[in-house]
C-alpha cells in the first residue's frame, strides 16, 4: 500500500513542479503573433506557390498584415486566390481591396511538330534544363520550346499540360493563377505572364526567336523574322522590334488586331477573339467595353 | 603496374585505328575558325571581310589572360566574320576563310630537322607558347600558358605528360608518339624548363606497348624524363587521376588545382605543339584527329588543318556509313554527339567517332536498385546516385554540400549503371547550377 502511495505522491509532485515551470516559461518566453495573420492565412489557397513573391502563404499573410498597419494593401496580390481572395483579406484587415489586373501565363512558341521540322533526336534525360544546356534542341530553332515539360512539372495548379499533338505546353485559362512558377522553370524564357486583357482577349507574338530573318524563317514556319511590318501598322506604338524579334507591350496594345493579318508568318496571335468576318475591313478599331460582357469561354483559340 | 587508387572502369578499348600511319588531309575549300575554342574568354577577331591571310597568320587575339589566340591554318581571303552553328546546335561567332593556294608565313620553320637546343629563359618560353595560341590538346582546351604560370605561393615540382589516351577508340596520341617521339621529348624538356623543374614523367597505358618501348629507348638520352607504364583504367587521362597514378599525390577538392600538389600536367599533343611553337615558330593550327567507328570503312589518323569541316574527314575515311546512329566529337566516354557534321575541327577535336544505330541507342531508364556500382567506380569518390537525385529535386544546397564541383564528368557512373539511369545528365545540371551560384556568391563579396 505504501509503495502505491509513494509513487502517486512523488509522481504528482513531479507533475506539479513541471507544470509550474512550463507555465512560467510560457509566460516568460511568449512570442506575440498578430491573430490577424492566422485569419488571413486561412483564406489563402495554401498552395505555397510563391507566386506572390513571399515565402509561402504564411509569409504572404504576414506581409499583408504589415502592409495593412502601414496603410495600404497596394502591390500585394495572391495570384492563386485572385481578386476574391484579396477582397476577403481586405475585409479581415478592415481595408479596401486594391483591384489589380488579372494575368495569365502565355507560352510564346507555336513551333509544333508540323511547323518546326525536326533535324535531330534528343535522347537524354527528359528535362528542359538539361536539354537546353546540352544542345540547341531537336530543331534548328535554338530559342523555341524543347518539349520536355519542365513547366508542367513546376505548375502547382494543374494548369499547364503538354499537347501530345503539337508537342507544346498549353495553359488552362480557368486554372492558371499567373503565379509564375512555369516562367521560372522554362530555361528558354518562353513563357510570359501577361494581362488577361479586356474580355479575356489579347494579342501576342507567339515566338521568341532572336535569329536573323533568314535563319528564323528556315527553322520554323511560324517564326518571327523581324521584318517590322507589325511595328509600322500599329497605330498605338505598342510593338517594338529588338534583336530581330517583335514584342507587343500589353500596356499599350488596344487589341485593334491590325497587326495580326500583317504578319507574313502568322506569328501574331489574337487569342480569344471571335473569328474574323469573311470580308474583314478592319474597322474593329477598339474592341471597347460597349460590346457588353461578351461570352468568353467558348471562343476558340484563334489560329492565324 | 601503377594506376589511380579510387574507382575507375575499363570499357572495351576498340582502338580500330591503332597503327594507322598519320595521313595528311587535303586542304578544305573553306576553313571556319570559331572564336571560342578554349576555356576562358573568347578571342577577338583581328581580320575583316576581304583581308588576305597566310598559313600561320594571327586572325584573332586572346580576349584576356585565360584565353588564347587563333591562327589561320590556310591561306586565302576572309569571306566573313559571322555565326556558325556549333556542335551543339547553337550559333557562335566564327571567322570564315576561303582557301586559295597554300602560302605559309615566312617566320615558320617548315624543315623536318630536329632542333634540340633551347636557350630561352622560362618567361620567354611561356610568352612564346602564349603567342602561338597553344591550349591543352586533350579536349578541355585550357590555355597552356596559364598552366605554366603558377599562382603566387605555389611551386611546381614536376611535369607530368598525359600520354594515357584512356578514351576508347581514339589513337591520335598513340600514333603521334610513334611518329614524333623525338619532338615530344624536346617539347617535354621545354615544358620542364618553362616551370623550372628537373623531373618529368610521361604516363602511358600499357595497351600501347610499342609506344612505351619506343619512348623508353628515346628517353634514355634525357636522364630527367621517366616513362611510366600504367595499367589500363578509365579515366586515367583525368589530371587528378594521372597525378595520383604517377606520383601518388591526391589533389584536394576544388578550388585546389594540380599545382597545389606541385604537378603540372600537359597532354602529349600539347608537348608536341609546344615543341613546334618554341623551336619552329609554328603556331597551333593543325592537329591529329582520329576518325573511327565500327562501321567506318577506313578508320584513320589524319593530320588536319583546323577549320576543316568534320564531313571532309568522314569522307576521307570512307564516307558516312548507312547505319550511322550518332556522330560524336571526341571519344565515346566524354565526347559530345554532334547535331551537324559541318562543324569545323578545333584545337580540342581529338577524334570523330561514328557509332552505328545499335551502339548509339540509349537503353530505357529503370529505377535505381541501390547497387552502389556508381559509387564504387567514381574516381573522385563521390556518390553519383545521390548527386543525380538531388539535382533532379533541385536541392542545390545539398548538391553543393555533396561536393558536386569535384565531379570531372567522366561518365564512369553512367557507363556502369545497370539501370541505365541518366546520372551524368543530372549531375552536369547540378554542377552547372551550383557553379553559377558559387560565382554569384563570390561576385557579391
Amino acid at each position: 500500500m505504501d509503495l502505491i502511495l509513494i509513487a502517486v505522491i512523488s509522481l504528482g509532485a513531479i507533475g506539479l513542479i513541471s507544470a509550474v515551470i512550463l507555465y512560467a516559461a510560457s509566460k516568460k518566453f511568449a512570442v506575440y503573433e498578430d491573430p490577424r495573420i492566422a485569419q488571413v492565412a486561412e483564406v489563402l489557397p495554401q498552395a505555397n506557390c510563391g507566386g506572390c513573391g513571399f515565402p509561402g502563404c504564411a509569409g504572404f499573410a504576414g506581409a499583408c498584415v504589415k502592409a495593412a498597419d502601414s496603410g495600404s494593401l497596394e502591390g500585394l496580390l495572391c495570384p492563386g486566390g485572385g481578386a476574391s481572395c484579396m477582397e476577403k483579406i481586405a475585409s479581415i484587415l478592415g481595408m479596401e481591396a486594391v483591384a489589380s489586373e488579372p494575368k495569365i501565363a502565355v507560352v510564346r512558341c507555336n513551333g509544333s511538330c508540323e511547323n518546326r521540322p525536326r533535324i535531330a533526336k534528343y535522347d537524354g534525360a527528359q528535362s528542359c534544363a538539361i536539354a537546353h544546356t546540352t544542345s540547341g534542341g531537336e530543331t534548328a530553332c535554338t530559342f523555341g520550346c524543347l518539349g520536355c515539360g519542365d513547366c508542367v512539372a513546376a505548375c502547382k495548379f494543374d494548369a499547364i499540360h503538354m499537347n501530345p499533338e503539337t508537342g507544346l505546353p498549353e495553359v488552362d485559362e480557368d486554372k492558371c493563377t499567373a503565379c509564375g512558377a512555369c516562367v521560372k522553370a522554362c530555361p528558354r524564357f518562353i513563357i510570359e505572364i501577361r494581362p488577361k486583357g479586356k474580355n479575356n482577349r489579347r494579342m501576342v507574338v507567339m515566338c521568341v526567336n532572336k535569329d536573323k530573318g533568314a535563319i528564323a524563317n528556315k527553322a520554323c514556319k511560324v517564326s518571327c523574322i523581324g521584318c517590322g511590318k507589325c511595328v509600322k501598322v500599329c497605330p498605338f506604338e505598342a510593338i517594338t522590334l529588338e534583336n530581330n524579334l517583335a514584342y507587343i507591350d500589353p500596356a499599350k496594345c488596344k487589341s485593334c488586331r491590325k497587326c495580326e493579318p500583317e504578319c507574313p508568318k502568322g506569328a501574331i496571335h489574337a487569342i480569344n477573339f471571335p473569328p474574323r468576318k469573311p470580308k474583314a475591313e478592319a474597322p474593329v478599331a477598339d474592341a471597347a467595353p460597349k460590346a457588353a460582357p461578351a461570352p468568353k469561354a467558348e471562343a476558340p483559340k484563334a489560329e492565324a | 603496374m601503377k594506376t589511380f587508387r579510387i574507382g575507375g572502369v575499363h570499357p572495351a578499348e576498340n582502338k580500330l585505328s591503332a597503327g594507322k600511319a598519320i595521313e595528311t588531309l587535303a586542304l578544305p575549300k573553306q576553313a571556319v575558325f570559331p572564336l571560342s575554342q578554349h576555356i576562358g574568354a573568347p578571342a577577338t577577331a583581328l581580320v575583316k571581310k576581304g583581308d588576305a591571310v597566310k598559313v600561320g597568320t594571327k586572325i584573332a587575339e586572346a580576349g584576356g589572360f585565360v584565353s588564347a589566340a587563333i591562327f589561320s591554318s590556310v591561306s586565302g581571303k576572309v569571306n566573313k566574320v559571322d555565326a556558325i552553328v556549333d556542335a551543339s546546335g547553337y550559333r557562335k561567332p566564327a571567322i570564315f576563310i576561303d582557301v586559295e593556294g597554300d602560302e605559309w608565313e615566312e617566320s615558320i620553320d617548315r624543315s623536318t630537322t630536329l632542333v634540340k637546343e633551347c636557350n630561352l629563359k622560362p618567361e620567354e618560353i611561356v610568352a612564346k607558347i602564349k603567342d602561338a595560341g597553344v591550349v591543352g590538346m586533350g579536349g578541355a582546351c585550357f590555355p597552356t600558358h596559364v598552366k605554366l604560370s603558377p599562382p603566387p605561393g605555389c611551386k611546381a615540382e614536376c611535369v607530368i605528360i598525359n600520354a594515357v589516351e584512356c578514351e576508347p577508340y581514339l589513337t591520335a596520341d598513340h600514333q603521334l608518339m610513334l611518329e614524333k617521339a623525338d619532338e615530344i621529348l624536346v617539347g617535354v624538356s621545354i615544358l620542364m624548363k618553362a616551370v623550372n623543374v628537373t623531373k618529368g614523367y610521361i604516363g602511358i597505358e600499357n595497351n600501347k606497348p610499342d609506344a612505351i618501348k619506343l619512348m623508353t629507348e628515346k628517353a634514355a638520352q634525357y636522364p630527367n624524363i621517366e616513362i611510366v607504364p600504367l595499367k589500363v583504367q578509365y579515366p586515367q587521362g583525368g589530371e587528378k587521376q594521372l597525378i595520383d597514378a604517377v606520383i601518388r599525390r591526391q589533389v584536394p577538392a576544388p578550388p585546389a588545382i594540380p599545382i597545389n600538389v606541385g604537378a603540372v600536367v600537359q597532354n602529349v599533343g600539347t608537348a608536341y605543339a609546344v615543341y613546334e611553337a618554341v623551336q619552329k615558330n609554328k603556331p597551333l593550327f593543325e592537329r591529329i584527329v582520329t576518325v573511327t567507328g565500327k562501321s567506318v570503312k577506313n578508320p584513320s589518323n589524319f593530320l588536319t588543318r583546323m577549320g576543316t569541316p568534320m564531313s571532309q574527314l568522314i569522307e576521307a575515311a570512307g564516307g558516312l556509313p548507312e547505319d550511322t546512329g550518332k556522330v560524336i566529337g571526341g571519344g565515346p566516354m566524354m565526347g559530345k554527339a554532334l547535331l551537324n557534321i559541318e562543324v569545323p575541327i578545333c584545337k580540342g577535336s581529338s577524334g570523330v567517332l561514328i557509332m552505328n544505330d545499335k551502339e548509339a541507342a540509349r537503353a530505357a531508364e529503370n529505377p535505381c536498385i541501390r547497387c552502389a556500382k556508381c559509387v564504387s567506380v567514381c574516381p573522385m569518390g563521390l556518390e553519383p546516385f545521390l548527386l543525380a537525385t538531388l539535382s533532379a529535386k533541385k536541392d542545390w544546397e545539398r548538391v553543393e554540400k555533396e561536393d558536386v564541383m569535384s565531379c570531372i564528368e567522366c561518365g564512369s557512373c553512367q557507363f556502369t549503371c545497370p539501370s541505365h539511369r541518366y546520372l551524368l545528365d543530372y549531375i552536369r545540371l547540378g554542377k552547372g547550377t551550383v557553379g553559377g551560384i558559387i560565382r554569384a556568391r563570390n561576385a557579391k563579396k
